[in-house]
């Protein structure tokens, strides 16, 4: 039997950064995870091999459209087994990273499934190995797994999750993708621009829902392009194993009569995630769970035991590895005594699709549905010297402004490098920046970022790239 | 249906706390009838009712804040309120006065959901301008961040604007402010800031200095104890108890314990006595709650124990002392300060402390004034054992006996100074005759 005074269950992006922060603050630590090095989700299954894929698909498409430059490259042949062993170098460089920073810092890193026995006693079940662990402090990072709805449960490899598209088999000649959110259009343009037919479904009257409309409506029509066919207000009746494929029936009133029973070679269910909380032996602690399965946390990620913290997916929306490694450290902090708390006041979030689409903060969908009043000042980058460089003028960048104090509330871009253009928004909300501010910060040029600062002049009403007649 | 309503019990007395309900539902009320015990801030005084009639509600409860002014119970009557002359006249102006008042409940409710309107435009507008850093040092030292008025360009909130503002509430006299005290843990040197109003001089116009930064259990000691000292009036009992006999019970009996591991110490007895003496002097087993106005009066009895190390002061805890003998204390005790010495405490040994024993008995010392733990409201501190000549009336002589110090300090908030007396007083017999430590411990 071992011990610890904090123990973390889950070596995801938040479970590592908390079990990372309580080591560098001197505490022992048990990390367990039934992986072989820390990473989760989101390193070995999510966002790492996705953006590594996604990158390939972005040469691929940059490739095409440089015949229109006067580059001709011919058609591109894909080594389907080099990318994917690419794709796995990358995952296994990152983790192999994180698990020397568990051996530098030496963390107790407990490869298996924990069971919890009480509040302070762990059980770990591995490989041949059954270890308990007494510990002061618990935190839960168990993350979160894909959700599949009981109409799209068919047992065929043909039809995929996340975790089994990445894996990236082969590239099926037709693909359905099941749900317009972030990771079926990420993974739906990835197989696209490997040469399948995607066609893409959505239950809900747009791609993205709850995103700006004028920034979805830019990357629609981008992802109109190289999918077959984006069916919006369509839902999924049934899915049937064939030999010739996964036979589908459709229903909505965008789908033509001809479509209502398609068949596809495979097919991906990307219908949103759900907490993994069904830790066993939570129920032998006073930890809770609201009606969706999160567990409730106070804002020092606290559960209902107070030796038990919780924090990422499992705890609630939006499931992003950024806002769990934030939590983790939170946690962390509280346990070491400081007086901290999970208050952001933006959580960026990106697509990352090309072109890519990134907000933060306060978006215009939500002022309105709140009936709260904003200004908005909108950069189309039609303006931008350095979109034209890059052929890339469909982006725009905008943002949420209060009308009084002139603060920036929210920020959406969208277009090639808006995940990295995002991170400027979060600053500028977190440090309670105004439009003025922005407008008088130098920004380099030619960059995208120039759109940003030039929102902020539009704000005001003159821009320098944007002319409005004097009224 | 009449409403009996809290009528004006006398000059500047708005409210009460009720002691007790002296009727119930179904009773019968006459006038004049005391129907609450209510404790004010100059008396407790018993109410008695202006109507009369068949109770049908009591509104109020024991332990509930009243006003003047507010419903305390409604009768079924037979006779209403103004039945008869003078007294009627008095009835009904209090009964006006009381419908003024509930008018201003009334008010005082509808600006409560203006307040709620105006709170949720609060959080409609935009959030306080203040930096995450900022943001973090307004939770820790207590301060809500909206409230701040910052000077920044579109009102931005620096770090000096809050260190302005809690300046400005300490020269308010609200010391340390509540939210400071209510965490426990006084983080951020508020009075720290206090003191840095003062400048230092150049010390080395004087000669040579060397600087040292403050260890963060030295900071964190600094401002704790600041806080408390501030905050707490504090007053110190000192007394003294005849040990001869403790003592040598306790060699006679060490040698016993050491089999098992550890030895008897007079800091172990002490803790015992201390555990025993909070559950006959509830009151200083409580921490004052100011914001909500409470003294809130603990069922459980963990002792701290100061324990000096090479990096500072530390106070582990031993939970429900009451529950252990001398030697399992002894132990624990044992355990706790290596642990403290070797920086392996958690958090949770250092938390959840009732009261605080302090044994300088080691190092010397005549008597001393400890500084109140706060939240905690008492602390013993312990000096060395000295053999004194003490006189004995029965034998009219002066006999060599071991006199062991004994420093109360308390807050004289919550503990009157004869019931600082007591207390020691009690301490001082159970250790002089710790059979009453069994007969009443």
């Amino acid at each position: 039997m071992t011990s610890a005074q904090v123990a973390v269950v889950g070596a995801g992006p938040g479970g590592y950064a908390a079990a990372f922060l309580a080591a560098d603050l001197g505490q022992h630590v048990a990390l367990i995870d039934p992986e072989a090095n820390p990473g989760g989700v989101c390193v070995y299954r999510g966002c790492i091999p996705s953006k590594t894929l996604l990158h390939v698909a972005r040469l691929l498409a940059e490739a095409k459209r440089a015949r229109d430059w006067g580059v001709e490259f011919g058609e591109p042949r894909v080594d389907l087994d080099k990318l994917r062993s690419f794709k796995d170098q990358v995952v296994a460089r990152l983790t192999g990273g994180t698990g020397q920073l568990v051996k530098h810092r030496k963390i107790q890193y407990v490869r298996g499934l924990a069971e919890i026995l009480d509040a302070h006693r762990l059980r770990v079940k591995g490989n041949g190995s059954d270890e308990e662990i007494t510990v002061e402090h618990l935190v839960l990072a168990t993350g979160s797994v894909p959700a599949r709805p009981a109409a799209l449960q068919l047992d065929d490899p043909r039809v995929m999750d996340s975790t089994t598209a990445l894996e990236l088999k082969d590239v099926p000649k037709s693909l359905l993708v099941v749900g317009g959110g972030y990771i079926g259009l990420e993974l739906g343009s990835v197989y696209a621009a490997l040469g399948s037919e995607v066609t893409i479904v959505e239950m809900t009257n747009g791609l993205l829902p709850g995103v700006d409309r004028d920034l979805v409506n830019v990357l629609a029509r981008t992802v109109g392009g190289v999918t077959k066919a984006i069916l919006l207000n369509t839902r999924v009746v049934s899915v049937r194993a064939e030999a010739g494929g996964i036979r589908v029936v459709l229903e909505g009133a965008d789908v033509p009569g001809h479509a209502r029973e398609q068949t596809f070679d495979r097919a991906l269910v990307a219908v949103g995630r759900r907490p993994n909380s069904q830790i066993p032996g939570l129920e032998r602690t006073r930890v809770k769970l609201d009606e969706r399965g999160f567990i409730i946390v106070d804002e020092q990620m606290r559960t209902a035991e107070p030796s038990i913290f919780a924090i990422g997916d499992v705890v609630g929306e939006p499931m992003l590895a950024h806002r769990a490694s934030h939590q983790g450290r939170v946690a962390v902090e509280v346990i070491a005594g400081e007086n901290a708390a999970f208050a952001p006041r933006a959580i960026p979030a990106v697509v990352f699709t090309d072109p890519e689409l990134a907000w933060c903060g306060l978006t215009e969908t939500e002022a309105q549905q709140a009936g709260r009043n904003v200004n908005v000042a909108k950069f189309p980058w039609v303006a931008s010297g350095r979109a034209l460089t890059l052929d890339r003028t469909d982006g725009l960048t905008k943002l949420i402004l209060d009308p009084e104090t002139e603060r920036i509330l929210g920020v959406g871009v969208v277009g090639p490098g808006a995940g990295e253009l995002i991170a400027e928004g979060v600053l500028a909300i977190e440090m309670g920046a105004n439009a003025t501010d922005v407008k008088l910060s130098i920004h380099p040029h030619p960059t995208l970022t120039e759109t940003i600062m030039e929102s902020a002049e539009v704000f005001f009403g003159q821009a320098t790239h944007v002319y409005r007649p004097r009224r | 249906m009449t409403d009996f309503i809290l009528p004006e019990l006398g000059e500047n007395i708005t409210t009460g706390d009720v002691v007790r309900v002296l009727v119930q539902r179904g009773d019968t009320v006459s006038k004049d009838q005391p129907v609450l015990e209510l404790e004010t801030d100059k008396a407790t005084i018993e109410v008695p009712s202006s109507v009369e009639g068949r109770v049908q509600d009591v509104k109020v409860k024991a332990g509930d804040r009243v006003n003047v002014g507010q419903t305390i119970l409604t009768v079924e009557g037979e006779a209403g309120p103004g039945g008869a002359g003078g007294t009627g006249k008095t009835e009904e102006s209090s009964g006006e006065r009381a419908r003024g008042s509930a008018k201003v409940v009334d008010i005082g409710r509808a600006a409560g959901s203006t307040t709620a309107g105006a709170k949720s435009a609060t959080e409609e507008a935009p959030p306080a301008p203040a930096s995450p850093s900022v943001r973090r040092l307004a939770r820790e030292l207590g301060v809500d961040i909206n409230a701040v008025t910052g000077t920044g360009p579109g009102g931005r909130i620096s770090a000096d604007d809050l260190k302005a503002q809690v300046r400005g509430r300490l020269a308010d006299g609200v010391v340390a402010g509540t939210g400071v005290v209510e965490t426990g843990v006084v983080r951020t040197g508020v009075v720290g800031m206090r003191l840095a109003t003062e400048p230092l001089p150049d010390f080395t116009r004087w000669g040579q200095v060397e600087r040292r930064a403050m260890s963060a259990v030295r900071r964190r000691t600094a401002e704790h104890l600041s806080a408390a000292w501030t905050a707490i009036p504090h007053v110190t009992q000192h007394d003294r108890a005849d040990i001869t006999e403790l003592e040598e019970a306790r060699k006679r009996y060490t040698r016993q314990a050491e089999a098992g591991g550890a030895t008897v110490t007079m800091t172990g007895i002490a803790v015992k006595v201390v555990a025993a003496a909070l559950k006959i002097f509830p009151q200083f087993n409580s921490s004052i709650d100011t914001a909500a106005g409470e003294i809130v009066l603990k069922k459980y009895i963990n002792i701290g124990v100061a324990v000096d190390t090479d990096y500072g002061l530390l106070v582990p805890v031993i939970h429900n002392a009451d529950q252990k003998n001398i030697v399992e204390l002894s132990v624990e005790l044992a355990a706790l300060s290596e642990k403290a010495r070797v920086k392996k405490l958690s958090l949770e040994e250092m938390q959840g402390g009732c009261f605080s024993v302090s044994n300088l008995g080691g190092l010397g010392g005549t008597s001393f004034t400890p500084i109140v733990n706060l939240p905690e409201v008492a602390v013993l501190g312990i000096s060395r054992a000295r053999m004194e000549p003490v006189y004995q009336r029965d034998t009219n002589t002066f006999a060599p006996r071991l006199m062991l110090p004994l420093s109360l300090s308390y807050d004289h908030r919550v503990i009157d100074g004869a019931d600082g007396v007591r207390f020691l007083r009690w301490v001082v017999e159970a250790l002089e005759e710790p059979f009453v430590l069994a007969l009443q411990g």
